[in-house]
């Protein structure tokens, strides 16, 4: 035990499983069915947000309308995760709190989108009418409403927290980095309570269009996250979703007088190559951070992507006593929120002393009590993330 | 253990190598000779057609092989070639980084050549459910690249071979400052033994001209283009939206002294703050640019008399311009009126992204040199802000430390504290 030891001390979701770190234990503890919707985006699917009361995290209306949905979704998550930590409202606390944020942002304007489309069909010089339709019909704040660094933004002008604000951008990379950096400044006294976390609003088609430039999308009935291989597309159902955790040193909660969620322990970032060697390297990496032998609950944050899903199945399958749990499945993907929510559903797991029920029929039992749980985000792209979360104590 | 550690018992970061790219050049010397001389590099926007803008100049990068490629692979190259010649300065073999890599790069969506050509590749429906359909017809792995905001950090990692997971990040307008503060506290933890900061943009569109446009934001000056960024003058109208990129070799300076590498300076302290009062304005009392200006300076170990020049953020812009006044008039009293302080962006304009990571480069230029770039265009200057702002020539000075400001649109704020001398 150390004084800079990092503990989670406030967990902020929403998936469309609903909102709340509680209830997200309910749910993923006696077992659930994924919420999806399978009309508006066909053929894809996606897990929607729920119904929020904007109002409860963001009180004025005003700063509500500053946000699109995404910006407002991480400004919401972060309000929950510094309630939960005890630190809302604590203008001094949040005046000194660092914050990260894993961002994607550019929610762009579909009918303006559309009409640009439109007009190249029939216009002599597109690049004129580009011009036009911009200037004539672009709302002048929603490039703010939409800019990466604005998530940050709005949650030091809703949240008041000012000690520092850094934005991290690069799809799962940006959760895992975020989370890293974090809790190596606080591990090496470079700061001592930090606001991370990320938001994913994939009910947007051109958030779903980043993925299926790549082929990535699953297409037809929806599936769990495991069982995905032999389906038309590539594997990906996204989802709507946010994480935000309050990461803090021992000394510093113990200071406060906050219990905590569980320690974040040894985390492990790369940009593997991938091919044949991945799931090699993947094994690798859960070996130099997890316990030698014994039972491993671990929470995936699989994406579901053919290539990447099937080398972290690999080494998952091939260390013995490890049982997972795929997020994807009830929550879907969640890109820049993914590693913050696995390593979230983590620390609720070891809170709690129990494993989530499984997700999908194919997932194992785990019968013991977890001290030590993995949680992992192989990126659908080119990131990889492992931290470990044990007791606070 | 350290040998050479600062007020904190911390190890001591030295600047081994760095690379430049603005619209004045590519490189180093070029940057430096139109710098010193006070040459503009704004002009009229080519790269795409102007009708129905209001402002049409900027300072665009139109000399590289991407520059007419889109802003996703301009900003790869600017942020390459800057990170070559920051390698090559540091005496490192061109993939030898063996650090991370923190680069500070715009969030560039797929541009909209990239659309509508893939929007042109199937016949039936329209909007997104178009783009949508032809995205799965298609294999488009380069349009895929482009959209992923990881990319470019993560092709720079593998060609110049450095550690771990590379970080992209945003700060805005301070995001250069930020990759910078990034790679220091890597090396203050002693996580590595190099590290590699870039600040890289390359996305002059049309639509991020329209977008900051929209804002009111920009200046309207077209008619002398390279008049038009005139900061701290009365006549002020606007930043100048442009393109660039600095980057910094980071390493402790026991490691940089041990292998007999060229130390051209110090990065001596980091700070930073944010602002909670709006999202393009800044708190009216300037209390976040002052708490930031302090935190570099403690930070960094040094009293408000022992900064010899300001490397100003200097936007041009109205907003600015008035509250960088008054956040340096309050930390640094009445000497403030003295202390030489001028804006690269009066000759380079505003290069977002890359602006921190830019103007830390001069900054370390500028101590080496011993000579002062100017604050150009400082016709009309503004009554209300009280300041040596190196008029129109640049000047010969003893410079040993500098603090280079970077406040950010969202009010993300850093202050970097440079100094000439290692110890």
């Amino acid at each position: 035990m150390s004084a800079r030891d990092v503990l989670i001390t406030g967990i902020g979701l929403v998936s469309s499983l609903g909102e709340g770190a509680g209830r997200h234990w309910k749910l993923f503890a006696g077992g659930t069915e994924p919420v999806v919707d399978r009309e508006r985006f066909a053929p894809y699917t996606v897990h929607p947000l729920p119904a929020i009361d904007w109002g409860l995290q963001i009180a004025k209306r005003g700063d509500q309308r500053q946000m699109e949905t995404w910006q407002r979704l991480g400004t919401y998550a972060a309000g929950l995760a510094l309630e939960d930590a005890g630190a809302k409202d604590d203008e001094a606390l949040c005046g000194s709190m660092d914050m990260i944020v894993a961002a994607g942002g550019g929610e762009r304007d579909v009918t303006v989108d559309a009409s640009i489309m439109a007009a190249s069909e029939t216009e002599a010089d597109v690049g004129v009418a580009i011009n036009r339709i911009l200037t004539t019909d672009l709302r002048p704040t929603l490039f703010l409403a939409q800019l990466s660094n604005l998530l940050a933004g709005n949650i030091s002008i809703v949240h008041k927290v000012t000690g520092s604000s850094r934005t991290f951008m690069g799809e799962e990379g940006s959760g895992i980095s975020a989370i890293e950096t974090a809790a190596a400044r606080i591990r090496s006294g470079q700061s001592s309570i930090a606001l991370v976390g990320g938001a994913f609003q994939t009910e947007h088609p051109d958030m779903l269009l980043s993925y299926e430039l790549g082929g990535h999308l699953h297409r037809g009935d929806w599936k769990p996250v495991w069982s995905r291989a032999r389906s038309e597309g590539g594997g990906v159902v996204t989802g709507s979703g946010a994480a935000f955790l309050v990461l803090e040193s021992r000394e510093h909660a113990e200071r406060r007088g906050r219990a905590a969620y569980a320690r974040l322990g040894e985390i492990r970032s790369a940009a593997m190559r991938r091919g044949d060697g991945h799931a090699a390297a993947i094994a690798a990496a859960i070996d130099s951070i997890g316990p030698a032998a014994g039972d491993l609950l671990t929470i995936s944050g699989a994406s579901g992507a053919h290539a990447a899903t099937a080398a972290e199945t690999e080494a998952l399958v091939a260390r013995p006593g490890l049982v997972a749990r795929g997020l994807s499945s009830l929550t879907g993907h969640l890109k820049e929120a993914q590693f913050p929510f696995a390593v979230a559903t983590a620390a609720l797991a070891v809170r709690n002393g129990a494993a989530p029920a499984p997700f999908a029929a194919d997932e194992k039992p785990f019968a013991g009590t977890p001290g030590t749980v993995l949680a992992t985000t192989i990126g659908y792209g080119s990131s990889e993330g492992l931290a470990i979360v044990t007791k606070a104590e | 253990m350290a040998r050479h550690v600062d007020h904190l018992g911390r190890p001591v970061v030295a600047v081994t190598g760095i690379g430049i790219v603005t619209s004045l050049g590519v490189g180093k010397a070029d940057n430096w000779a139109a710098l010193t001389a006070g040459r503009s590099g704004i002009h009229t926007i080519t790269r795409f057609p102007v009708d129905h803008l209001n402002t049409r100049i900027g300072g665009t990068v139109d000399f590289l092989p991407s520059s007419n490629r889109g802003g996703a692979a301009l900003t790869h190259e600017l942020a390459e070639t800057a990170a070559r010649e920051a390698m090559a300065e540091a005496g490192l073999p061109a993939d030898g980084l063996g650090g991370p890599l923190f680069l500070a790069a715009p969030p560039v969506e797929l541009g909209w050549r990239e659309r509508l050509g893939l929007y042109g590749t199937v016949g039936e429906g329209s909007g997104y459910d178009r783009l949508l359909a032809a995205a799965r017809a298609a294999n488009r792995r380069d349009l895929f690249d482009a959209s992923q905001f990881a990319t470019i950090a993560h092709r720079l990692a593998a060609d110049l071979g450095a550690s771990g997971l590379p970080v992209t990040l945003s700060t805005a307008c301070a995001s250069g400052a930020t990759a910078i503060q990034l790679g220091v506290e890597a090396i203050r933890r002693g996580e590595c033994e190099r590290a590699m900061a870039i600040g890289a943009d390359g996305s002059a569109t049309e639509e991020a001209l329209i977008r900051f446009s929209l804002l009111s934001a920009l200046s309207t000056a077209n008619d002398e283009p390279e008049k038009a960024s005139k900061p701290f003058s009365k006549d002020r109208d606007g930043f100048v939206l442009a393109e660039g990129s600095g980057a910094l070799v980071l390493e402790p300076l026991d490691r940089a002294l041990a292998r007999g590498a060229a130390v051209i300076g110090v990065l001596r302290g980091c700070g930073e703050r944010a602002d909670d009062f709006h999202r393009t304005r800044s708190k009216p009392d300037g209390s976040p640019a002052i708490a930031t200006l302090r935190a570099a300076l403690a930070d960094a170990g040094l009293r408000e008399d022992e900064i010899d020049y300001v490397n100003a953020h200097g936007t041009s812009t109205p907003e600015n311009d008035k509250m960088e006044h008054l956040s340096l008039s309050t930390v640094f009293g009445a000497r403030m009126r003295t202390i030489p302080i001028s804006s690269n962006k009066s000759m380079i304009g505003h290069t977002l992204s890359a602006a921190g990571a830019v103007e830390a480069a001069i900054s370390l230029m500028t101590m080496r040199e011993g000579v002062i770039p100017p604050t150009i265009n400082y016709d009309h200057p503004d009554p209300a802000i009280e300041l040596d702002v190196v008029p129109n020539r640049s000047r010969k000075a003893e410079v040993r430390t500098v603090i280079s400001n970077s406040f950010g649109f969202g009010g993300q704020n850093a202050c970097l504290v440079l100094a000439r001398d290692p110890l």
